[in-house]
């Protein structure tokens, strides 16, 4: 299966380079806005871990660190937990940071995805969400509830 | 990201269409863009430049060929400030007249 799908996220964040590199790679900080900690040494070669913050903590991806320069570039590899003995299952993250005046660029480049695979379809939910919570936190010093669903209507009401 | 350029850019049919035309199938050209876009090339790369701008699609070089891609971000932003707070109103508004109708108010 060709896995030739690529997705490309940009955020404008009031923000420094070095801060916005900080919340990517520091678990008490991505738990803020993500709701998982990315926990990793951030040695190239190195594993990282995306945990589910919760009592569980559950480990729900993982992957591997390709680049890490910060405070402008960190590459990593992304699968499934579940699937990570499948060399196939991986797709690859490129986080990129270029200050702008008194902002930065974040543009997250996530490729190498197969399209048909529910990861795919996934993290095009995701990254959205995870990147408005990012600048959020950043910008007020809150992040926004990523797990958020629709809200249902009262029943009996016109949606 | 600035609002305004958002709804500015989401306020025209086309580029509605070019964002539709992303959502199918992301990382697309100019002139694969433009097969489905009923107008000259350089409207259509005007309408793409007012996209760019307010960061709803964003242009990457592969090679020579310069590729589209939807960038949902400022859209969520969007949702979040315009419209999941007024669900939240929207839904307060159906309790109390819920509980006014059923003569929950004494």
């Amino acid at each position: 299966m060709s896995k030739d799908m690529r997705f490309v996220y940009v955020t404008y964040i009031r923000s420094t380079p070095e801060k916005v590199f900080e919340a990517l790679t520091t678990p008490e900080i991505t738990r803020r806005y993500w709701g998982h900690e990315n926990v990793s040494d951030w040695t190239p070669g190195a594993t990282w871990e995306h945990v589910r913050a919760n009592e569980q903590r559950s480990v729900e991806l993982v992957g591997k660190v390709v680049e890490h320069s910060p405070p402008s570039r960190l590459v990593i590899t992304w699968a499934n937990a579940s699937q990570a003995a499948d060399p196939a299952s991986y797709s690859r993250v490129i986080f990129d940071i270029v200050e702008y005046e008194s902002m930065v660029r974040l543009t997250v480049i996530h490729d190498e995805l197969d399209p048909g695979s529910g990861m795919a379809k996934g993290i095009q939910q995701g990254w959205p969400a995870v990147l408005s919570s990012l600048k959020s936190l950043l910008e007020t010093g809150e992040g926004i509830d990523v797990f958020a669903k629709p809200i249902a209507a009262p029943h009996g009401s016109r949606a | 990201m600035d609002a305004d350029r958002v709804f500015k850019a989401l306020s025209d049919p086309t580029r509605r269409r070019v964002l539709d035309l992303l959502c199918e199938r992301n990382g697309q050209t100019l002139g694969e863009l433009c097969e489905h876009l009923d107008m000259a090339r350089q409207s259509a790369t005007q309408h793409i430049g007012i996209l760019e701008t307010a960061n709803l699609v964003t242009a990457v070089w592969r090679g020579r060929e310069k590729l589209h891609f939807i960038n949902p971000v400022p859209l969520h932003e969007v949702y979040e400030r315009w419209v999941r707070k007024f669900e939240h109103h929207r839904l307060a508004l159906l309790h109390d007249l819920k509980t006014e109708l059923e003569g929950g108010n004494k």
